[in-house]
């Protein structure tokens, strides 16, 4: 796991207590609707997140650039690529 | 039989326009709004109709809006979903005493788990002083739960302050306008609220409806997990009918409330008058400007308000006592107890509560009907016309 610190995003979806398969099908919707080479922020608590979004991200031709670890919840961000 | 039935708070005919838009999603357009395929999407469709029918009564955006199964279901995901999710940065809530039993209870629930709940006094009104929510705020509420009207008493909180309160102090503000919505204008932003409880049951939408209205920033954690319906808020395939039925009620109730409203009112006033006038030892009960415009609330002196319903019911009228304690349990109203009702007086509780169907007919016959069915309880009292000595009853809590 890549652990990154005060990464910038230009959209934030907040899942915090929401669990799956809200971690995937939330942030599909998002990239939908965002440019090519913009950032997401997904703010979850759902420990099956870290695993499963890099994996979706592989599978989706998205970037995923890391995760930082927040006071109540993970930060993963995501880069659209395609 | 001449009848007349005023008990609208309670239930509410499902209107007839209401009922021809649900039937079809009982058999023909049956498929799940989670599938796929074409079928499953237009029932989608026909939900998310609904739910800016819904919001838009309220004004508020699809986006914010959960279905639930009544506006209890609403008060326990405001209070316990809010809970649950902020208890990291604290466990106090606060919440008024005369609040429904699904926010009372919920609070009492969330004790058990060592939270701590704090229950506002209210004035002889039944009125949330601002300044004493003010002072109940510690630095670990996170929830304040008052109800925007309440359903025994009719009384409607000066929501712009205690909002104000909750804002200053940087609080969710949750209201239960599971009374109020669709009797009078209730709009999110105008009430400056966070989350929001609505019932169909009170609306003319089938039983077994309602709604949580929630701000983006709010985080709640689901009580039923399982799918991803209600964007994985609320587990559950949906009650699509019940769904149809409540965004057909609401876009019915946003086009008509204006004019609605003047004629509750009406009705409401020449009931308040007629009893007054007609009928000696009455307490009327709640606000007398600040209440539900279909509201009437009375205590009478030294009867049962039970025995009055059920003498009421021969005669086709139909009211309530306003309270499941007193009905039910034969305890003293914790909403009357709280609004500092002799218990003697508080059995005596009665509740009209006036829909657009009632006439002023139905209103000249319950004048008719209701001092004489007093008088014959009276006749029968032991207390009528005795000096009550002050004794403490066991309230309903």
């Amino acid at each position: 796991m890549k652990f990154i610190k005060d990464q910038s995003s230009d959209e934030s979806l907040d899942l915090v207590c929401r669990m799956c398969p809200m971690h995937l099908l939330e942030p599909g919707d998002k990239l939908k609707c965002m440019q090519k080479g913009q950032i997401l922020e997904v703010l979850t608590d759902y420990d099956g997140a870290l695993e499963d979004i890099p994996d979706w991200c592989e599978k989706c031709g998205h970037e995923f650039l890391g995760l930082e670890e927040d006071e109540d919840c993970y930060k993963l961000y995501i880069k659209k690529k395609k | 039989m001449k009848g007349a039935y005023l008990d609208h708070a309670s239930a509410t005919p499902v209107r007839k326009e209401v009922l021809e838009a649900i039937l079809p999603y009982f058999s023909e357009q049956f498929a799940n709004p989670s599938n796929v395929y074409d079928i499953g999407s237009q029932i989608k469709q026909v939900v998310e109709e609904a739910r800016a029918s819904v919001a838009g009564l309220i004004g508020a955006t699809s986006e914010e809006i959960i279905f639930t199964s009544s506006g209890a279901e609403a008060n326990n995901l405001a209070v316990k979903g809010v809970a649950f999710a902020k208890q990291k940065k604290g466990k106090h809530i606060i919440v008024s005493s005369i609040e429904h039993h699904s926010v009372l209870n919920s609070a009492r629930f969330l004790e058990r788990l060592d939270f701590e709940a704090t229950f506002l006094p209210v004035d002889a009104y039944g009125v949330v002083d601002p300044g004493r929510l003010a002072k109940a705020i510690r630095p670990d509420t996170i929830l304040v739960s008052i109800m925007h009207a309440n359903n025994e008493i009719g009384t409607i909180q000066p929501m712009a302050e205690l909002s104000a309160v909750c804002k200053d102090n940087g609080i969710f503000f949750h209201t239960d306008a599971a009374a109020s919505v669709g009797q009078t204008k209730v709009d999110v932003n105008e009430l400056n609220v966070d989350l929001l409880s609505l019932s169909g049951t009170s609306l003319g939408a089938p039983k077994g409806t309602g709604a949580l209205y929630f701000k983006k920033k709010v985080r709640l954690m689901p009580l039923i997990h399982g799918g991803i319906q209600e964007n994985g808020r609320r587990a559950g395939t949906e009650n699509v009918p019940g769904i149809v039925g409540l965004g057909k009620a609401a876009e019915l109730a946003q086009k008509e409330l204006p004019e609605k409203e003047t004629h509750l009112r009406k009705l409401r006033d020449l009931l308040i008058k007629g009893i007054s006038e007609r009928v000696e030892k009455v307490e009327f009960t709640g606000h007398p400007n600040n209440r539900l415009p279909g509201h009437a609330s009375f205590c009478f002196e030294a009867i049962e308000g039970e025995a009055l319903i059920f003498m009421l019911a021969q005669a086709g009228i139909y009211t309530n006592t306003g309270s499941a304690c007193a009905s039910k349990a034969l305890k003293t109203s914790p909403v009357l107890g709280a609004i500092g009702i002799r218990a003697d007086l508080a059995q005596g509780s009665t509740v009209f509560s006036i829909d657009a169907a009632n006439t002023v007919a139905d209103i000249e016959y319950v004048l008719e009907k209701l001092p004489a069915a007093v008088a014959r309880l009276r006749s029968f009292s032991p207390i009528w016309g005795k000096e009550i000595p002050e004794y403490e009853e066991d309230v309903c809590t």
